[in-house]
């Protein structure tokens, strides 16, 4: 295997995975496949095949258990057809083997209910965190600045100066924590890859709307201590050109969109670390 | 023994759902309450083990970090009243079908035949209050006793009984299955009984020809054959009520119109739709000739525009307006999940790529007293709103465009209009994707949701006014999940060539689809035992008529049935073979062995001569008030500012997930605080390219009051105003017609039918005049005719409304244009004249008149003003557009400057003009509402260029960007009429509606 290979899941509610196969090809994969879960299910594709998982946006199941859950649930339970094996085997023998996993809104929700994020000490399935209603109560389409930990261990992030500028579009993003304890060791350990702040980059912020859901401690996204597990609200994949950038009409921009560096930076690890 | 799982939310988790009741509550009912928590209830009807329940309830139906589980003990703590919400028997529980499915993955098992999950909400409340404001809650805000059912408790209550028992809301019926066959050898009033009586919406002459076919004696050798009697069946009977109905026939515009206008002319007009709508298409296409893009118009459920060389545009706009009268979420959701069928339902089937909104409704905040049946407006612009909103997000479809209209008629009937926009590769396995035909032998095949008794007379009921007795079995819940799942299979098993034919279940259900597949070979053969059943117990005209969503009838070759079955459970989507076609020129329905209904197809397609329908045109009288002058209109520019059909609608367009997809260009939002309103919408569909495609939208009911023939005419206008504002290329653009009416039909109970007939008429030939000079084919539209309330003492009529909808190309949409200001400096050109033309106008209605002088469109100058712009967008001359519309040109400067950070110094002397000098006033060239105008700003150093591109038709540079972040308008002799800073003018835009 000597070329790059990302894969998109979708299926059963997903929406995002034409824009983040998109960003896939943009950010410097070789192959990138749109695989439906039931060819999952199926055994027809297998994960092991691939470098860059992508877990996009949408509604999986329709979100009606809460966000993610139902697919969480499936994953967790579901065998592939014509194995004994469980899929969420494949999910365990994809990270053990040190690939890399992007999970994006509804993506990111499915990571912590699956437990994968932040995933402490290897246990990527216990659940410690959640995402969960905005404290505003609605849906919210709307752009945000998100402030980078420069001292995060994430893959994804590398190189980003002071932060991104991403639309959310959710209505459950509030992050929450089981404990202190869990927060303290995601502080500690620099997992909040991003936080909602002011335009400057300089000051992380708890209000409406420039932090759209009320997260604790504005955080927006989270990586696990290996840095190659990411999940956040905002779509990167959302904004990968310019005219994508709701003022592109007035301002001067760069023909490349501010989400695509992750894409990049997970082109560059696969090809350096993982053929 | 059912088992109850109640999930809580755990101490000192904020919930956001309860805190918006509370809100909504003190908002809406003006009741005061300390506190409202909210609870899951999921109802286990299926034999779990102990194990197995604690492992739902601890795994996908709860979330360890912030909630709480019980079982079979009540969790609730802490209220003074508690109420229980949960769906009535037989409707669409989407969350109980996905725990459903989430339990089964965990044990491994499927459920049972009538074993299932239900979902209910427990709504604790906190606060001193009387059970009958419990009772008012309940049934004002959190149930809609349609569909749902609640159960309240004090406290005490439920210490004493400990709570709710389990309920299961199982669909009980009788199951004997019958057909019955009914007498026409009746009496006229007998007839009349039937139709009323079984919602079949059929007239007397309708009746009348019904009883004679069964007169007819090959009629009835034929039926011998088959075992079959003199009389009807029910199945045949309603199916032809289906087939026949408004909703499904248009036989309004179908019907031949006896006009006689103002001075006295008669003419007979055969069909409306053949003698204006076809024709625009047909003359444009004509004119057009190599140049013609239209590749599929009026014939299939959307209509088909060429792209590009290689990919297709597709695009249909409907109407929810009667069930969203009854059940606004659910008629909503409906209403959107539905319209997403017609593109995907069209050709071989295409990718669904945005989603337009346009919803009527009355004064949110309404306060005079309504007709009993009749739900608060307030109560139908949230419900209206989320149904869309849930739809449309879960769908994974942007909303690009849209608007809200108010006018307190609107409370007779809402109008809910759903868009939705397909693309198509041009080519599919070697054939046209938009072109498809079935081959007799071909399977009848139905994939998606099962039916149940939901929709049931939903087309015959939208074809009466909405009364006391309109039934309840009308209103479904559409579930987006189960139609993308069916969508995700279906767009692979066409690129796979698995099917010949699609199209959608919508009203009439099978009846409907697979009448008019069978149209296309000349019959069928169908079974309707084998369809899949949500429950047991329906009978066969049940199964043919029933609108229950989320399904599309298909005709699969015989050689494919086995791979497109095995796919189909792949990918978890229920796919039933119904029948097969034939060409034997039957309608041919059994149930079992036994045929049901033999319908001739020629008659069910035929058998209907068309109505005949008066119309006589006299024009209303409105005086044209005499206004006194202003010295300053600030207030009067603030007052419109914060007028409902004016003001920001962000609080609505933020919950709609507009840039889904990835090719968003021109968002509703724009300008420096990401709030101006957009005038129209730009997509990239193909995200490596950047040919875009924009879509845009006229309406202006108000003008209906004065003349339809203008209102449409404005209506076209404002369309393509918009359309070419943002960049919109003129050599390809297309129109829809969306018509809703009032009852134009002369009757006991329309004794102004004539009129509204008129009204009809003229909107139909403005319809004509204008595309025809705007170039602009139809390609596809919808007519919904009996928006009226009447209940016997009061009625309401809507204002005849067209919504008019465009879609067309920008070669590359770098180029597009938004409407804030750009930079201070910049020359702010006013293109196009204004005149005395303040009739209906938002200015008018502020003031509480109409007026006579009603906006008169000249499409011929618009036209040439309108390419000559594009030429200048064209060659990046203009910085930002922004069209004329409601509120005339203060509101356009106000919105341009405030959206973009920058003032605004604009010259009235310097406007344009046309027409008699005495109209020439401040208050005229302030609020005119004059067509065809747009409002735009030019670098100084490309202002020669702009003039020249423009030429000299009646574009005037008026004023100039300015630092200062100031609106300020000079009247015409000079002195300062609006002076006022942008943040005070935004602040009135926005704080109308911002808290719904």
């Amino acid at each position: 295997m000597t070329q790059t290979r990302a894969i998109v899941i979708t299926g059963n509610g997903t929406n995002c995975e034409m824009e983040a196969a998109h960003a896939c090809r943009l950010g410097g994969f070789d192959e990138v496949v749109i695989a439906h879960i039931a060819e999952i299910l199926s055994g027809e594709i297998r994960l092991d095949d691939f470098h860059f998982l992508n877990l996009t946006g949408g509604f999986l199941d329709g979100d009606d258990l809460g966000s993610a859950k139902a697919q969480a649930n499936r994953l967790k339970n579901a065998t592939v057809a014509g194995s004994s094996e469980k899929l969420v085997d494949q999910f365990t023998r994809f990270i053990a083997a040190g690939k890399l996993i992007l999970g994006v809104c509804n993506g990111f929700q499915l990571m912590v209910k699956m437990g994968m994020l932040p995933g402490f000490d290897g246990a990527y399935l216990n659940q410690t965190v959640t995402l969960t209603h905005n404290d505003c109560g609605r849906f919210q389409d709307r752009w945000t600045y998100l402030q980078v930990d420069s001292q995060s261990p994430c893959i994804f992030t590398t190189g980003i100066d002071r932060g991104i500028y991403l639309p959310v579009r959710h209505g459950e993003g509030k992050f929450l924590c089981d404990s202190e304890a869990t927060l303290a060791r995601i502080e500690n350990g620099h997992l909040a890859v991003f936080r909602y702040s002011d335009a400057g980059y300089s000051e992380s912020t708890m209000e409406f709307p420039a932090n759209p859901n009320g997260s604790t401690n504005a955080i927006a996204a989270l990586c696990d201590p290996t840095g190659r597990l990411m999940g956040l609200m905002p779509h990167p994949e959302a904004f990968v050109h310019y005219t994508q950038h709701p003022r592109w009409t007035r301002e001067h921009l760069p023909e490349e969109g501010d989400g695509l560096i992750l894409y990049k930076n997970a082109a560059l690890y696969a090809r350096q670390n993982l053929i | 023994m059912a088992n109850r799982i109640e999930i809580s939310l755990k101490e000192g988790v904020r919930d956001a759902r309860g805190e918006r009741i509370k809100r909504e509550i003190e908002h809406f009912l003006h009741l005061n309450v300390e506190g409202v928590r909210t609870l899951d209830v999921y109802t286990v009807d299926a034999p779990l083990s102990s194990t197995e329940l604690e492992q739902a309830a601890s795994g996908p139906f709860s979330d360890p970090v912030i909630q709480n589980w019980t079982i079979d003990r009540p969790a609730a703590a802490g209220f003074d009243f508690i109420v229980e919400v949960g769906f009535r028997p037989g409707v669409t529980d989407n969350v109980g079908r996905t725990a459903r499915e989430a339990v089964s993955y965990l044990t491994g098992r499927p459920f049972a035949e009538g074993e299932n999950v239900y979902y209910a909400v427990q709504y604790l409340l906190k606060g001193t209050l009387t059970v009958a404001d419990v009772e008012k809650i309940a049934t004002g805000l959190l149930c809609n006793t349609l569909i749902q059912r609640y159960s309240i408790l004090s406290a005490a209550k439920f210490t004493a009984t400990g709570g709710f028992p389990a309920y299961v809301p199982k669909v009980q019926v009788e199951v004997k299955i019958e057909v019955k066959e009914i007498n026409l050898e009746v009496s006229d009033e007998e007839l009349m009984r039937i139709s009323k009586d079984g919602v079949l919406a059929l007239t007397l002459d309708e009746m009348k020809i019904i009883q004679a076919q069964y007169r007819d004696p090959e009629v009835l050798a034929a039926r011998q054959k088959f075992g079959l009697g003199a009389q009807p069946t029910d199945v045949e009977l309603e199916c032809l009520a289906q087939t026949w109905s408004e909703h499904c026939k248009h036989k309004i515009f179908a019907g031949t119109v006896h006009y006689e206008d103002e001075k006295g002319n008669k003419q007979e007009i055969k069909s409306l739709f053949k003698s204006f709508i076809q024709r625009t298409t047909k003359d444009v296409r004509e004119r057009m000739g190599d140049k013609d893009f239209c590749l599929s118009v009026f014939k299939d459920n959307a209509g088909v525009i060429r792209f590009n060389d290689t990919h297709s545009l597709v695009f249909k706009v409907e109407t929810h307006n009667s069930p969203s009268a009854l059940d606004p979420y659910g008629g909503a959701l409906t209403g959107i999940v539905g319209v997403n069928r017609d593109p995907f339902g069209t050709g071989i089937g295409s990718k669904l790529i945005f989603n337009t909104d346009v919803f009527c409704f009355a004064d949110p905040f309404y306060v005079k007293p309504l007709p009993s049946r009749l739900l608060h407006p307030r109560r139908i612009y949230e419900g209206v709103v989320e149904g869309v909103e849930h739809g449309g997000n879960k769908s994974g479809i942007p909303t690009v465009n849209g608007s809200l209209v108010f006018d307190d008629r609107f409370a007779g009937k809402p109008l809910v209009f759903c868009g939705t926009a397909g693309l198509m590769p041009a080519v599919v396995n070697g054939k046209p994707a938009h072109e498809k035909s079935i081959k007799p032998g071909d399977l009848i095949v139905m994939t998606g949701g099962r039916i149940g008794k939901d929709g049931i007379h939903g087309a015959t009921f939208s074809s009466e006014e909405l009364n006391e007795n309109s039934p309840v079995t009308a209103v479904q819940i559409g579930d987006p999940i189960t139609q993308k799942r069916m969508f995700d299979f279906l767009i692979r098993a066409r690129d796979k060539g698995l099917y010949r034919f699609i199209t959608d279940n919508g009203a009439g259900g099978l009846s409907s689809s697979i009448g008019e597949m069978a149209g296309e070979c000349g019959g069928c053969r169908m079974d309707l035992a084998r369809a899949p059943l949500k429950y047991p117990g329906l009978n066969p005209w049940e199964i043919l008529i029933s609108e229950a969503q989320e399904r599309m009838s298909l005709a699969v070759p015989p050689e494919q049935i086995d791979e497109f079955l095995a796919m189909a459970v792949r990918f978890g989507v229920e796919a039933t073979v119904l029948g097969e076609f034939t060409d034997n020129g039957v309608f041919h329905m059994f149930y079992g062995e036994r045929t049901v209904a033999l319908l001739p197809m020629e008659f069910m397609h035929e058998g209907l001569p068309p109505m005949q329908l008066p119309a006589k045109w006299t024009p209303p009288q409105h005086h044209e008030p005499v206004l006194e002058e202003k010295e300053d209109y600030t207030g009067d520019l603030k007052q419109l500012l914060a007028a409902l059909n004016i003001c920001s609608k962000e609080s609505v367009v933020r919950r709609y997930d507009h840039e889904v997809q990835g090719g968003s260009v021109v968002k509703p939002f724009t300008g420096v605080a990401n709030d101006g309103p957009s005038d129209a919408a730009v997509v990239r569909p193909i995200l490596d390219s950047f040919e875009g495609v924009v879509t845009a939208h006229g309406i202006c009911p108000r003008y209906s009051d004065i003349d339809t023939y203008h209102m449409t005419a404005n209506a076209v206008d404002e369309a393509l105003r918009n359309y070419v504002a943002v960049g919109g290329s003129l050599d390809l653009v297309a129109g829809l017609d969306n018509f809703c009416w009032c009852d134009p039909v002369l009757s006991e109970k329309t004794p102004d039918g004539a009129y509204k007939m008129a009204q009809l008429v003229r909107s139909n030939q403005a319809l004509y005049d204008v595309c025809m000079a705007y170039n602009l084919p139809l390609i596809s539209g919808k007519d919904s005719m009996k928006n009226d309330f009447y209940d016997g003492t009061t009625k309401i009529s809507i204002p005849p409304t067209l919504l008019f909808s465009v879609i067309g190309k920008i070669d590359d949409a770098r180029k597009a244009v938004t409407m804030d200001v750009k930079r201070p400096g910049d020359i702010v050109y006013l293109l196009g004249c204004t005149a005395n033309e303040l009739g209906a106008s938002e200015y008018y209605t502020m003031k509480g008149f109409i007026g006579s002088n009603v906006p008169l469109v000249d499409p011929g100058t618009a036209y040439a003003r309108y390419q000559a712009y594009n030429r200048a967008v064209v060659n990046g001359l203009v910085a930002s557009c922004h069209d004329l519309s409601d509120g005339g040109l203060a509101v356009a400067v106000a919105e341009s400057a405030f959206a973009g950070g920058f003032g605004i110094a604009i010259d009235l002397s310097r406007v344009p003009w046309k027409g008699a000098a005495e109209g020439w006033t401040d208050m005229a060239l302030l609020f005119s509402e004059s067509a065809s105008r747009l409002l735009v700003t030019v670098r100084p150093e490309h202002a020669d260029a702009f003039d020249a591109a423009m030429g000299d038709d009646g574009c005037a540079p008026i004023g100039v960007v300015t630092e200062q972040p100031l609106l300020s308008i000079e009247a015409i002799e000079g002195n300062t009429i609006v002076k006022a800073g942008l943040a005070e003018l935004k602040e009135a835009w926005q704080r109308t509606l911002r808290e719904l």
